[in-house]
């Protein structure tokens, strides 16, 4: 099958789940011989640039690009790639800052084009140039998702930018559906599916009342809406938020399906130095550091911690809008000598920082689906989550607690660090448990939906 | 000739109510809930099926003979919560027909780590027994039907002539359950569970998907009539809550088994017995040689259910690494409290085989998880090791 994908981010380019979700499903199809052309909005900047192992751009991909080159604006540049890994994978990627990757050695390898904006086939009335949007709600997007660097800027007419220019790719593409990654996403799927007729599949891996509890941004929140019901079928990443899809969005209950994610299985044991010698033990933060992910309540339960015992050190690993009053807070508590605040942690650090956790808490107060519990469990770390995430319906080796029960959270962390009997099977029946949840496996449920799809689409 | 040999086991645990490590109080256990689900399950079962048991007695003018196990901490609740259940028990007692099994008081693993407690808790239960039924057998029953050679033996040393156990495949090999048997060095009668009757009621009545659904008196007698001359006894040992609790009254179960002793009895060699009858009646055939410990549970019918992971083995080896203490200590409630909490339920929680696949280990579990039973027991136990010093 040939998928048309519209993506956010992309490893190494990523700021959260959505880009390793994205990574895993398309190695998941590549794997099984399905053909993916995923589309990016994202820079390929210098400093990461060692990653990508940059290809000659196929015929295809070449096809495709050269349709473009009648535009006539200096908008933007498009890149066509491979990567190592990922051989049905064509990567067509819209650069949004030049000079980020003009290195010689890649720019030698790259085709590029430009393409514009100054084209005929868009009218005044055309949903995407909308400029009603306002500076302030666009500046309020950008801080609300979290996403810190990589989603400052001018996100709605990022969004909109990107629908033009997917749409005029897609127009040398063969595919037989078209498949769009959460909201940023979603007009450029509906841009891409009313202009070819392809089925058009979206993928909720959040909802805007995850990222903002009750305070949507109503733009976002039309955005998906709109994309829920132009949608063929719906991909949510696990119950809870096909709930939320069902009731908040109106969405028809037999139209949304859902796909789970899943953890690439840890083959690389990289020689780390050993973890620091430590008689306190450490109870791991890590992910976004914002209203979503619950620090106030980490910070809560590990004050309850600290009042039964005292040798514990809480890390909080990574950045997010809430890290300075998370900051505050642990101060204001009188724990700050014992919290930890590492800033957002990359690769090796990242493999580091669970060595040394004897313990891996996601208090999120809203978790589509949360891989990080995954990737703790992959690397040894024993897992305490929220029951308001969507990774409790596949863990049954982890610990739950509702995230607002701050003495539950806190009796069962002292628990797990007061027995290692307790610790060693949570971790033993843990990742046993992840094995059994594979990419591959998800990659075919999306196969399996698109072939819905393209039956209720009547092909 | 083969005669029908029922045991019931009766049995509640003393449930844990929540207990946080923030906790500091001795009230461990679940009141509220544990009234709750002795009145509901004596409203299901237990009445009922005293009832319907008294009524067969009559019926069959004493032909008709069955036998209980019920546990010391099933008593406690019955006396605290449902006197009317030990009333109807004791009604039975009175017709002469029913044998009383004895096991440990608390339905406890104390067998496997303390030989004193062990013994202490079966004297507890025979005491109890025979306070309130004035009648108490010499049959022995471990928890769970965990037995081995050694435990025939210790058996045997307390006084008992028949000892019961699972009639497992991997000893018995072709042999078949329904005959008497001894273990390799001591004189005690072993009478074997016949777990496929016996499950074929137990577990499989209700099962649409059973190729031999529905269940009919009739089918069943055959199936019992079939043993003549191949043995002396079958012996159908299950849960008594089988009847009205884990098979519901709608799926016929209690007319099941009102009719099933016209039946049996129509064939004139058939008969109804206790297993203290049974062990008097026969002479063993043969050696049932268990020198690893079994029991009758899950497929495996080893241990792993209260012993399979790290959190029940440890649980456990804490919990009697407190006997001295406790016991030295001369204070009752204590005593009792810590009692209460070896009753094998409590480990049986914990277990994490098949957590994952959620089967018959989750319907009996008031725990989300496995983890979350062990985290709440040693809470408790901390506690009550507190009030040892």
């Amino acid at each position: 099958m040939n998928i048309f994908m519209l993506g956010w981010e992309f490893p190494p380019f990523i700021s959260g789940g959505l880009g390793t979700a994205c990574y895993g499903l398309t190695r998941g199809m590549s794997e099984l011989g399905h053909h993916v052309i995923f589309v990016l909005p994202k820079p390929v900047s210098s400093q990461y640039a060692t990653h990508v192992r940059l290809k000659t751009p196929t015929k295809r991909t070449l096809a495709a690009a050269a349709a473009l080159t009648d535009a006539t604006d200096e908008e933007g540049a498009f890149t066509a790639y491979k990567m190592k890994e990922l051989e049905n994978v064509d990567f067509l990627s819209i650069p949004s800052a030049l000079q980020a990757y003009a290195t010689p050695d890649i720019a030698a390898k790259v085709k590029r084009t430009k393409i514009g904006d100054a084209d005929p086939d868009f009218d005044s009335d055309d949903p995407y140039h909308d400029a009603s949007m306002t500076t302030s709600i666009i500046e309020d997007a950008g801080r609300q998702d979290g996403g810190g660097e990589d989603y400052h800027g001018d996100m709605f007419s990022e969004v909109r930018r990107y629908a033009r220019l997917a749409r005029r790719l897609a127009a040398g593409e063969d595919f037989d559906v078209v498949h769009a990654h959460d909201w940023m996403t979603y007009l450029a799927g509906i841009a891409v599916a009313e202009a070819t007729g392809k089925p058009f599949v979206i993928h909720v891996h959040s909802t805007e009342f995850d990222r903002s509890g009750e305070h949507v941004n109503q733009e976002i929140y039309d955005i998906e809406r709109r994309g829920i019901h132009a949608a063929t079928k719906v991909i949510c990443v696990s119950h809870l938020t096909r709930n939320i899809v069902l009731a908040r969005y109106g969405a028809p209950a037999d139209k949304v399906e859902v796909v789970y994610n899943a953890i690439e299985s840890n083959g690389d044991s990289a020689v780390l130095p050993p973890a620091i010698k430590k008689d306190e033990k450490i109870v791991l933060f890590l992910g976004r550091i914002t209203m979503q992910k619950g620090p106030e309540y980490f910070l809560a339960a590990a004050k309850k911690v600290l009042e039964y015992r005292d040798n514990v050190r809480f890390i909080m690993a990574g950045s997010g809008d809430m890290i300075r009053r998370s900051i505050e807070m642990a101060a204001e508590m009188g724990i700050g000598h014992k919290v930890l605040f590492t800033g957002f942690l990359r690769g090796d650090d990242v493999a580091r920082v669970y060595k040394m956790a004897d313990l891996y808490v996601m208090p999120s107060v809203s978790e589509p689906f949360g891989i990080a519990p995954l990737e703790a469990l992959s690397h040894d770390v024993p897992v305490l989550i929220s029951k308001q995430s969507g990774v409790s319906e596949v863990l049954s080796h982890v610990l739950k607690v509702d995230f607002w029960d701050v003495n539950e959270m806190a009796n069962k962390i002292i628990a797990v660090l007061k027995h290692p009997p307790l610790q060693a099977t949570l971790r033993e029946h843990g990742s046993f448990e992840i094995r059994k949840l594979t990419w591959n496996d998800s990659a075919q449920g999306c196969i399996d939906v698109y072939q819905a799809a393209l039956a209720s689409a009547g092909r | 000739m083969p005669s029908i040999c029922f045991y019931f086991q009766v049995h509640q645990p003393f449930r844990l109510r929540r207990y946080s490590v923030f906790d500091a109080d001795s009230n461990y256990f679940d009141d509220h809930k544990n009234a709750m689900i002795c009145r509901k399950v004596a409203e299901k079962c237990y009445l009922p099926a005293n009832q319907c048991v008294f009524d067969l007695i009559k019926r069959h003018d004493g032909r008709f003979r069955v036998s209980y196990a019920l546990t010391g901490v099933v008593l406690d609740q019955f006396e605290a919560y449902t006197p009317d259940v030990i009333d109807s028990f004791r009604r039975l007692a009175e017709t002469g027909c029913v044998e009383f099994l004895c096991e440990t008081y608390h339905h406890s693993l104390a067998f496997l780590y303390s030989r004193q407690e062990f013994v202490d808790q079966v004297a507890l239960h025979r005491q109890k027994v025979e306070d309130l039924f004035g009648n108490v057998g010499t049959t022995f029953r471990n928890t769970e039907l965990i037995y081995n050679n050694e435990l025939a033996d210790a058996a045997h040393q307390l006084g008992f002539k028949a000892v019961i156990a699972e009639g497992a495949d991997h000893i018995l090999g072709y042999r078949s359950p329904d005959y008497v048997y001894r273990p390799p060095a001591t004189p005690i009668h072993v009478l074997l569970k016949n777990y496929r009757l016996s499950d074929d009621i137990a577990f499989r009545f209700s099962n649409r998907g059973w190729s031999e659904w529905p269940l009919t008196v009739e089918k069943f007698s055959r199936w019992v009539n079939q043993v003549h001359g191949n043995g002396y006894t079958v012996n159908l040992f299950m849960d008594y809550e089988t009847l009205g609790e884990h098979q519901w009254k709608d799926t016929g179960i209690f007319d099941f088994f009102y009719h099933l002793p016209d039946e049996i009895l129509r064939h004139p060699h058939n008969s109804f017995r206790t297993p203290s009858e049974v062990a008097e009646m026969h002479e063993p055939v043969g050696e049932f040689d268990a020198p690893h410990l079994i029991s009758w549970a899950d497929t495996e019918r080893d241990l792993s259910a209260w012993l399979g992971n790290a959190m029940q083995s440890n649980a456990l080896k804490e919990l009697y690494a407190l006997e001295s203490a406790v016991k030295a200590k001369g204070d009752d409630d204590l005593l009792n409290d810590w009692r209460r909490l070896q009753t094998s339920d409590h480990f049986y929680y914990m277990c994490t085989k098949y957590f994952a696949d959620g089967d018959v280990h989750k319907y009996f579990n008031p725990y989300e998880s496995p983890y979350d039973s062990y985290i709440n027991f040693m809470n408790v136990l901390d506690n009550l090791a507190s009030r040892t010093k």
